[in-house]
């Protein structure tokens, strides 16, 4: 019994973040402003990279949208960590008496939605500016899932390992993208073969893709409360 | 609270010995340890260079195994050492293991460039490119060595020392969970490399050559652990002078208050 009542106050309580973050987002119309056109930009700028060739960036589709997500995350996960870090939230946070690592899920599943959110917005962009079909709306679904879950927490637990520090969007991207990479791999095979490019089995990395969320996701439970009290 | 107990609860640090932490950089010891990983390095020029027979198909270009093979080990078991610091100081605050680990992502940084560096000048004639996209391994250990240059990055952001220890764990963890992808990537992706299998456990190596690589092996951990040791010493004595600068910029105020 009471593993189930901590697990229901758990699952409040990153509810509760997740719905705040949310609500500050929405609020300030961030995703507008930035997020949203700041993915419309990569794809464009991708179209002028390829040099236009339309063959190839139907080719490229899966890779170009993972690596989409990735550069969106970085925006997403820094714009987490200001809302965090502004008007001492951190340290409200703590004191909330909220489990640490409820609050990491919160903050992660916040970051998850936007992405997803974005991803929901790019696929007709792809389809339109590069001439891409899904072959595969479950697996192309799972993969964006798996992939946002996996950037969420992978950005969620180092936003917090910068968060307080004068140079923490420089250093965020410098830790993010390598570690991400796994990711942009494994989400790139995976819409490969959901977007009918690359004969894989998709559903093989998706798995890969849920591997690297659920260990950062534990890595993060783990030490969200030590980050929160000393950085 | 008198100023005088005050001054009592600031009172110098002492440079302590062993059991406190090192009070100096070298040692007898480090230094016969210095001295024999050269003659090491000397014995195993000789060998790969003189005595080890070329490759029937790599030809002279297989020589370089003698630093590529021991440097990507070496940089493996530098990257656990601070897997294992960094897991240690979120555990019990030692500042003894984040220090061990500070140093050993240096060592192990500089040996995993050595890797890639050495790796790109093998596959240039063995190859014929220096970088293939499509290998599993040569990708993830770049990965690999991007990430702990992001742990060094996150060690000089600066900030009290416990936070800096704090930030830093964590992505020496994060890195240490590439460790194991790294090494197994050629086993996993078999279709995706064009690294071979382990050298030491196919049984393929001339006697003279295993015999090499194995002395290799043995000299480049000598000069792992003289440079770990080394570069302890120096991150504990840095923390030392550090609590004591602030030691004596605390008595000062005090006294000027005082007068």
């Amino acid at each position: 019994m009471t593993f189930w009542r901590d697990l229901k106050f758990f699952v409040g309580d990153a509810a509760l973040v997740a719905s705040k973050d949310l609500r500050i987002e929405w609020r300030a119309r961030s995703a507008f402003g930035q997020s949203w056109p700041f993915a419309a930009l990569v794809l464009v700028l991708f179209g002028f990279a390829f040099d236009a060739n339309r063959p190839t960036l139907e080719l490229a589709t899966p890779g170009l949208l993972a690596m989409t997500m990735l550069f969106v995350a970085v925006v997403t996960v820094q714009r987490s960590v200001a809302v965090e870090s502004a008007d001492g939230a951190r340290r409200m946070l703590l004191l909330s008496g909220m489990a640490p690592a409820a609050a990491f899920a919160g903050k992660s599943a916040a970051v998850a939605v936007q992405l997803l959110i974005v991803l929901v917005l790019l696929i007709p962009g792809v389809a339109v500016l590069y001439g891409a079909s899904v072959e595969s709306v479950p697996l192309v679904a799972a993969t964006g899932v798996a992939a946002a879950l996996g950037l969420a927490t992978a950005g969620s637990l180092l936003g917090a390992v910068v968060a307080g520090v004068r140079t923490q969007q420089a250093v965020l991207s410098v830790l993010l993208l390598p570690v991400s990479a796994p990711v942009l791999v494994a989400a790139s095979r995976a819409f490969g073969d959901g977007f009918g490019t690359v004969a894989v089995n998709g559903w093989s990395w998706v798995g890969l893709l849920l591997a690297f969320a659920a260990v950062n996701a534990a890595l993060g439970a783990s030490v969200y409360g030590a980050l929160l009290e000393e950085t | 609270m008198t100023s005088e107990s005050a001054d009592a609860e600031v009172a110098e640090p002492r440079i302590t010995g062993y059991l406190g932490g090192p009070a100096r950089i070298s040692t007898r010891f480090t230094f016969w340890l210095g001295v024999s990983t050269l003659i090491g390095f000397a014995a195993v020029a000789a060998l790969g260079l003189l005595a080890a027979p070329a490759d029937d198909v790599q030809g002279d270009a297989v020589r370089i195994i003698f630093v590529h093979v021991p440097s990507a080990l070496g940089a493996y078991a530098a990257f656990a050492v601070t897997a294992a610091g960094s897991l240690m100081w979120l555990w019990r605050r030692s500042l003894w293991w984040d220090t061990a680990a500070h140093a050993a992502a240096e060592v192990g940084v500089l040996l995993c460039g050595l890797t890639l560096v050495t790796g790109m000048l093998w596959g240039r004639p063995t190859w014929g490119t220096y970088w293939e996209w499509g290998d599993v391994r040569l990708v993830t250990t770049l990965i690999l060595f991007l990430v702990m240059v992001g742990y060094l990055s996150v060690r000089a952001l600066g900030g009290d020392s416990a936070s800096v220890a704090t930030r830093a764990a964590v992505v020496g963890l994060i890195g240490a969970v590439n460790i194991p992808i790294v090494n197994r990537s050629v086993t996993w992706w078999a279709n995706r490399t064009l690294h071979q299998e382990s050298s030491l456990t196919d049984g393929k190596l001339e006697d003279l050559t295993l015999f090499t690589l194995v002395l290799a092996f043995v000299v480049c951990a000598m000069a792992i652990l003289w440079m770990m040791i080394h570069r302890f010493r120096v991150g504990w004595l840095e923390r030392q002078i550090s609590d004591r600068d602030l030691s004596e910029a605390l008595r000062a105020r005090r006294a000027e208050v005082r007068q």
